[in-house]
């Protein structure tokens, strides 16, 4: 149950930017989870109530994407959808293969609301 | 893996993820700020600041990883004991409860530092700083940290270590890389433990693990051990010396940045507005 741990960085990095930018509140958050990343979706989706309660983000729609096992292989140079535990070049079947995609856990973007005038102020 | 920060964005998911892609959508009326940081942002950072601090002091910072009772500490006590004397050992150990693991270290008269993380399944980067604290790294040339013994949560957080180094012991059976492929890709050395019951166990094929560890792409060495009749010490000994070497040389020729000097790495927030 390590994605409490890993909503509650969540929640922290979410708190600072909409502090940065003086937000009301957030009402959406996309972050994206490939297989390989060892995060559960489902129960990063269960633990973040528990979270975000009482946070600027307490009532903001978490939004997850699921992004997929994606190798390159090393031999042939094609690329391959697979399986999180057959790494293997689906064109000649070679295991040298490099993971292009799959192991992500990001945060993608933050959507915030705002007062009117807060909304226009420049940030940098 | 970008090599800048350490963010995960590669031409294999760019597209869906940059700006104008498929996961980039907002509601109008709001502002979306685009991050593209890691969910364990702070931690990364944490862990590189700990890789940073071992690398001044030319240490070498080892990740012991597996379930529990695979024969972590048992390793060590052997290590320990057939590591040449030159080669200055220090432990750093992680568990739920209990010093038990760090008594034992400290009987072969070795530096022992035990994090109990309560109810924590993984060791993560700040407790790893935390003990540092309490480690003056100038005094040794080895780092063991032994991470909780679980094959799932410790993989996802970044501690700081040179290297990890997986235990499969024999009673677990040879199909844990298909299982748990996210621990067994992160890791630099595969160790089947428990080797002395192989005869004993004879359903567990070493031969087979190799075969799942391929499947996930891993180019990782594979050793056969027991740290009771002490078979492939040998190997795994002179693999460690090895890397002590292979990191100073590293440290050498790239020195790290001294002092307490925090560089933070931020990608340019973008702000789009609808």
């Amino acid at each position: 149950m390590h994605e409490l741990a890993i909503c509650q960085s969540l929640i922290d990095q979410v708190e600072n930017i909409a502090m940065e930018r003086n937000a009301q509140c957030v009402t959406s958050i996309i972050i994206a989870i490939g297989p390989l990343s060892g995060v559960e979706a489902q129960l990063l989706k269960n633990a973040y109530p528990i979270a975000s309660a009482g946070t600027i983000a307490e009532n903001a729609e978490l939004i997850i994407e699921t992004l997929p096992v994606r190798v390159k292989c090393t031999q042939c140079g094609s690329e391959s959808d697979v399986l999180s535990n057959k790494l293997i070049c689906k064109q000649c079947g070679d295991w040298r293969t490099t993971l292009i995609s799959g192991d992500e856990m990001m945060l993608m973007s933050v959507e915030l609301e705002k007062t009117q005038d807060s909304t226009t102020r420049a940030v940098h | 893996m970008c090599d800048s920060c350490g963010c995960n964005i590669t031409h294999g998911n760019e597209d869906l993820i940059r700006p104008g892609g498929k996961l980039h959508k907002t509601e109008s009326g709001k502002e979306a700020v685009s991050v593209l940081h890691s969910l364990l942002h702070e931690n990364d950072h944490t862990a590189k600041h700990n890789r940073d601090h071992f690398d001044q002091h030319k240490v070498l910072a080892i990740n012991l990883m597996s379930s529990p009772g695979a024969g972590k500490t048992a390793l060590l006590e052997a290590t320990i004991q057939l590591l040449d004397k030159g080669i200055r050992i220090a432990v750093i150990e992680g568990d739920l409860e209990t010093e038990n693991d760090a008594e034992r270290i400290r009987k072969h008269g070795v530096k022992a530092i035990q994090i109990a993380t309560g109810s924590a399944c993984h060791l993560d980067a700040h407790m790893i700083h935390q003990a540092l604290h309490n480690l003056d790294l100038e005094e040794f040339d080895i780092v063991f940290i032994e991470n909780v013994g679980n094959l799932v949560c410790p993989a996802s957080f970044d501690l700081g270590q040179h290297l990890n180094v997986t235990l499969l012991s024999v009673p677990e059976g040879d199909d844990k890389p298909a299982k748990y492929p996210v621990m067994f890709r992160a890791s630099d050395l595969v160790m089947i433990s428990k080797s002395d019951l192989l005869p004993i166990l004879d359903d567990f094929k070493p031969d087979r693990a190799k075969n799942y560890l391929r499947d996930i792409a891993s180019t990782a060495p594979v050793m056969e051990l027991s740290s009771k009749d002490k078979s492939g010490m040998a190997e795994w000994i002179e693999w460690i010396k090895q890397q002590i070497e292979v990191r100073k040389t590293y440290v050498e020729q790239h020195p790290p940045a001294s002092g307490h000097a925090h560089s933070h790495h931020h990608h340019e927030h973008e702000e789009i507005k609808m």
